[in-house]
């Protein structure tokens, strides 16, 4: 352990890291963030799942510094009486494991159909013409359709029961060609190299040849689009709660909390849509900084913009 | 050219194919076309009987080659909702959107070409690092979130413009309602299209500064600075010409997927267009007109696609070549 952190000191890595200001300041808000959503049981104030600490008189309160806020809850009320602050990390901690759990998700199918598609001929056709029909269409439109189609078989109310690994299998199945594009690439250029002819020559398995020696050579691209599809789950995840087929009410994520705000937006209660709007952008914000940085340290060539 | 042509139009075709046997299935599996007939008062054996007269006993494939040719003559199904045929429906929604969606690509290609190009041009200058800056925390920002903003400051702070609704309409050509022609119907067109545009304009500004600034660096612009020109000739006739092939396909594609960022702005807005119409299709369950929006839209998608895709094999050639093999 002490030897991998020595080793990392002295890094390119590191090195570069700690010489952009950008990336060292949006990994440390991004570090804030997701300890303080993970913790979010331990800091917050209140308790939004306990209906029994929560009192309608409460409710749309202002922030702390306006005439009429209460010094109790720090950045106002919602429309039920939970205090924004602690929603928020609740909130927040849904989004992240919805985002995280979706890419991981992506990863995964991605991954298989790109290592298929490039190594075996006769499947390649076919699985990328789904990859590219899929892509065509954008994301959204993908989870929105799936979304829709689940909330018609599972029915309103069950939808809302299992929302979270639902939202997870929905954004997992829209963005995975991302990662089959990815992959596909380097297993072209990698099924060319002498190593690969060498373990075939061995008489290894096919299975073993893509798993093994394949698959570790194409990590590397498949890290850097992985942090900008955590961003971009987290935005799915968002639209979807904000067009009522994401988190329910009563478990909001950050998306289904600025829809619940907007409706008391033109009465004036703003921070109810604002607090979350901010928090949300600039957790969106410093994982694409970040996933710019990563991906100019990596591959410069990779991607172009 | 020809055969590249037909390859991409059959290619298409088998898209359309898939899209509307995923619709069909979906509609065969949770519609219920005899409710949307004759609602819930229908005894059991009454519901059977016109289960049969309407062929909803066939296996599935029978079925889903009717649903095919019917809906080539465009009839989709009724609404259960509107008690109307979908095609109707959808068409007197599309304008709105269609309009929409033109409004804000025209922001989308007005801004993003001159922003663009300026940062391209003076990479290291105060206002190009703006732009970027300004432009990374737009990519960041869900097309709602900007839409939600735009109305507090200005409905519910300033009060300046409306901030739901199309307003006043012209009817042109008998079915086509406009909002571009009166003044009413244009300030209320104005949110909803810049809120729109928000999310590619970004994009756009990123796209043509990568592209324009890897064209600066080719032999001919070398060359063309060496040959003493003008720096505005060079700029804008010889190295943005050769910027332009790319951000046409890839802008192409992006401008179809527009639609598909519709279906939130108009929620946000409720603006009467095909994309609020799909969202209360869901919560009505009005199964059909949902279906038909899908294939609708995924429609508008492969034309779109295969247009450009077309029109990038027409400007370069080794696209068509290599597809060839």
């Amino acid at each position: 352990m002490i030897n991998f952190l020595r080793r990392l000191r002295s890094s390119d890595f590191s090195y570069y890291f700690f010489r952009d200001p950008i990336a060292l300041v949006s990994f440390a808000v991004l570090l804030v963030l997701v300890v303080a959503a993970f913790s979010a049981p331990l800091i917050a104030p209140h308790n939004p799942y306990d209906p029994t600490t929560i009192d309608i008189m409460d409710s749309e309160l202002p922030p702390a510094w306006a005439a009429e806020g209460s010094r109790n809850f720090l950045l106002g009320t919602d429309d039920m009486g939970r205090g924004m602050f602690s929603t928020m990390l609740y909130g927040m901690r849904i989004s992240i494991i919805i985002g995280l759990g979706a890419v991981l998700l992506q990863a995964m199918i991605g991954i298989v159909v790109g290592l298929l598609s490039g190594y075996i001929k006769r499947l390649d056709s076919i699985l990328m013409r789904i990859a590219d029909v899929q892509l065509s269409f954008s994301t959204y439109m993908i989870a929105i359709f799936i979304g829709a189609t689940f909330q018609m078989v599972f029915g309103v109310a069950n939808y809302e029961k299992i929302a979270a690994p639902l939202l997870i299998l929905i954004i997992g199945l829209a963005e995975w060609p991302q990662y089959a594009r990815t992959v596909r690439a380097s297993v072209l250029a990698e099924r060319q190299k002498e190593y690969i002819e060498a373990a075939r020559v061995i008489g290894l398995s096919k299975v073993r040849i893509m798993w093994r020696h394949i698959l570790p050579n194409t990590l590397s691209p498949v890290l850097v689009i992985s942090t900008v599809q955590v961003a971009n789950a987290i935005m799915s995840e968002a639209a979807l709660s904000f067009l009522g087929l994401g988190m329910p009410q009563n478990k909001p994520s950050l998306g289904s909390l600025i829809t619940s705000g907007f409706e008391y937006i033109f009465s004036g209660s703003w921070w109810i849509t604002i607090f979350p709007g901010i928090l949300l952008v600039t957790l969106i914000l410093v994982i694409n900084l970040l996933g710019d940085w990563v991906r100019d340290y990596l591959n410069p060539k990779l991607y172009k913009g | 050219m020809f055969a590249f042509t037909v390859r991409r139009v059959a290619q298409a075709v088998l898209v359309m194919l898939i899209i509307s046997l995923i619709g069909f299935s979906i509609k065969h599996n949770f519609g219920d076309p005899v409710r949307e007939l004759v609602g819930e008062r229908v005894t059991p054996q009454e519901r059977q009987q016109i289960r049969d007269q309407l062929g909803l006993n066939d296996p599935f494939m029978v079925q889903y080659g009717r649903f095919l040719k019917s809906a080539v003559h465009g009839d989709l199904g009724r609404s259960f909702f509107f008690k109307k045929p979908v095609t109707e429906v959808i068409l007197a929604k599309a304008p709105a959107t269609l309009e929409l969606v033109f409004c804000a690509s025209l922001i989308v290609i007005l801004l993003s070409v001159p922003l663009g190009i300026y940062s391209a041009i003076h990479p290291r200058r105060l206002l190009s690092r703006l732009i970027m800056g300004v432009s990374i925390v737009g990519v960041s920002m869900p097309v709602f979130l900007t839409a939600i903003l735009l109305i507090y400051i200005f409905s519910v702070e300033l009060g300046w413009l409306p901030s739901f609704g199309r307003g006043e309409t012209v009817q042109l050509f008998g079915f086509w309602d406009s909002g571009l022609l009166t003044r009413d119907g244009l300030r209320h067109l104005l949110m909803p299209s810049v809120a729109l545009s928000s999310i590619m304009l970004p994009l756009f500004i990123r796209l043509i500064r990568s592209e324009m600034m890897e064209v600066l660096e080719t032999e001919y612009v070398k060359f063309a600075w060496a040959k003493g020109l003008r720096p505005r000739r060079v700029w804008y006739v010889h190295a943005f010409k050769n910027t332009l092939l790319p951000v046409i396909t890839v802008g192409g594609v992006q401008l179809g997927i527009m639609v598909a960022f519709t279906i939130l702005t108009e929620t946000v807005f409720q603006w009467q267009g095909m994309g609020s119409m799909f969202i209360e299709s869901v919560e009505r369950a009005d199964t059909a007109l949902m279906v038909s929006y899908i294939v609708v839209v995924g429609f508008i998608f492969v034309v779109v696609n295969t247009l450009v895709d077309l029109i990038y094999g027409l400007v370069n050639p080794t696209v068509r070549i290599a597809g060839r093999k």
